[in-house]
């Protein structure tokens, strides 16, 4: 039996959760003062997700730079691998809002879309 | 130059809602004056999401939830100028500004409002001790840099004060490769968002030293170091100071919301906020100029930036298609046990309608668990409300029916407190 710490982000509380853990599978959760906190504590430590937010080299634009975000959630673990990939990567402007600007990241189906519009500059 | 019923300083998100609820109250000659080469303000360059989750029921970028906003601008065809600086604002609401097409050029507006949001407190007014290098930046200053001109301010970092934007910065420097040592916070809790903690911080194994502040800063044409020690009610503890080797420090410790322009038009300031003063309608003290956002007091969601720069924007159209008698009362909202600030400040029963509802935002001064929050007109109790927790880290907001306030006719003031 191993125990996991974590604090809760469900509300300004920030309830210390401990987790019991066995097998890689969350057998209780304490510390929490609502089911909130149970379902946050079983999520995160079975399969922590995360949106990845970050800026993509631009040329020809009027900023070096667009912002871009994964369109889903993307496994915790795959984090810095986004990154990488993204670093490698040069857009042309112009590019628009919403535009995918690469198809399935980090071995996963999930695309990479723009999150602001770089006008040709 | 044409003349306009309303001018909007500022085309961050508040002075974009503010313009846009006037518009939708009838206003036709609106004219939004932005310092930047673009609308949205900072959101621009806040790429990280978690931006409109009550108004929009989504998880946005800060680019995507500007643009929300920038698109309604031009749909109604609100008129807006970029790269335009206002130099000053009279009292009887005339504005100069300046900007490369028009040069130096003067406004006469029927109403004004204030959406010139806020500055960073900056290193000079911070009092380190130490050496005066290059690589130290508010985080503010290095998330421009990384996010929209893209450079990369340093590679080895250390954060002071661990507010919202210290938090999200250690995140993005670290994702783009640089070593965020740790983050030392003065005070012994974060003012960051725990979410911010735990995804910013915690995720990526960046130390949060509560109750640490920098107190000397190494290097002499770059920074070379930063001494961080432990500290007691503020004062720095002899024999725990610890060297960090690095070659940048980002500021995060406060933020002042920029109120140079009303000062000039000699608007009453609050001590607390360093916002203005204001009323139910979110009028300062020289009638016809509004104020909304984060000029009038730091928010930590933007939501609640728009909802109340709606509310600004609603009343300076009233001010302007039906202006009204100078209100015999004024209820003053009074700071009772536990409360920081409310805004607004006072209220004019005379100007309530009365099947409405006024909002009352306000800060608490320390964390606080199972406490009531209370309001009262004169002795009569009008709102009650238990709370788990709260957190000077996290406005609250109260509201109030104005039926509440008009029934209780011979009351001289509004009190909101903490009981229980």
């Amino acid at each position: 039996m191993e125990i996991k710490h974590l604090t809760c982000i469900c509300c300004p509380l920030g309830c210390q959760l401990h987790a019991e853990m066995q097998e890689g599978r969350v057998v209780s959760v304490s510390g929490n003062t609502c089911k909130n906190g149970d379902q946050y504590a079983r999520k995160e430590l079975t399969a922590p997700t995360r949106i990845v937010t970050t800026t993509v080299r631009v040329r020809g634009g009027i900023r070096p730079v667009v912002s871009v975000k994964t369109a889903c959630d993307v496994p915790k673990e795959k984090i810095f691998e986004c990154m990488k990939e993204l670093k490698s990567i040069e857009l042309e402007a112009p590019i628009v809002m919403g535009q995918t600007i690469l198809h399935g990241i980090a071995g996963t189906s999930i695309d990479v879309v723009a999150t602001s519009a770089i006008r040709k500059g | 130059m044409k003349e306009y019923d309303l001018v909007v300083i500022g085309g961050g998100p508040a002075g974009l809602a503010a313009a846009i609820a006037a518009r939708d109250a009838g206003i036709q000659d609106i004219l939004i004056l932005e310092r930047d080469r673009e609308l949205g303000g900072i959101l621009n360059q806040c790429i990280h999401n978690g931006f409109g989750l009550h108004t929009f029921r989504k998880e946005l970028t800060g680019p995507e939830y500007a643009d929300r906003f920038v698109q309604k601008v031009i749909e109604k065809e609100i008129e807006y100028k970029l790269d335009t600086m206002v130099l000053a604002l009279d009292a009887d609401k005339t504005l100069t500004a300046v900007n490369r097409e028009a040069g130096l050029f003067q406004l006469h507006p029927k109403a004004v409002v204030l959406a010139m949001g806020c500055r960073e407190r900056p290193r000079g007014a911070l009092n380190i001790p130490g050496s005066r290098p290059a690589g130290i930046y508010t985080a503010g200053t290095a998330q421009r840099l990384v996010n929209m001109e893209g450079y990369l301010p340093g590679r080895k970092v250390v954060i002071l004060g661990s507010g919202d934007i210290g938090l999200i910065m250690a995140r993005r420097m670290t994702l783009e490769g640089a070593e965020v040592r740790a983050v030392a916070e003065l005070m012994p809790y974060s003012g960051g968002l725990k979410r911010n903690i735990v995804q910013c911080l915690d995720d990526y194994g960046i130390p949060l030293l509560l109750s640490h502040t920098v107190v000397d800063i190494q290097g002499k044409d770059r920074v070379e170091g930063v001494t961080i020690a432990q500290v007691d009610h503020g004062k720095p503890i002899p024999g725990t100071e610890v060297c960090y080797e690095c070659d940048t420090l980002l500021l995060s410790c406060g933020l002042i919301p920029e109120n140079e322009l009303s000062i000039g038009a000699g608007i009453k300031l609050n001590t607390v906020t360093n916002g203005p003063v204001v009323n139910e309608s979110l009028e300062t003290s020289v009638p016809g100029i509004f104020a909304a956002g984060n000029v009038l007091h730091v928010h930590d969601l933007v939501d609640y930036v728009c909802e109340e720069a709606a509310s600004a924007g609603y009343h300076a159209a009233e001010y302007i298609l039906r202006p009204v008698q100078e209100a015999a009362t004024v209820l003053p909202i009074l700071c009772g046990s536990g409360i920081r600030y409310t805004v607004p400040a006072c209220i004019r029963p005379e100007a309530l309608e009365s099947e409405g509802k006024v909002n009352i935002r306000f800060r608490v001064d320390n964390l606080y668990e199972k406490k009531k929050i209370t309001g009262y007109v004169g002795d009569t109790l009008i709102f009650n409300r238990y709370r788990k927790v709260v957190a000077p880290g996290e406005m609250e907001t109260i509201q109030i029916r104005c039926k509440d306030i008009l029934s209780c006719s011979d009351a001289k003031d509004i009190t909101v407190k903490l009981e229980g």
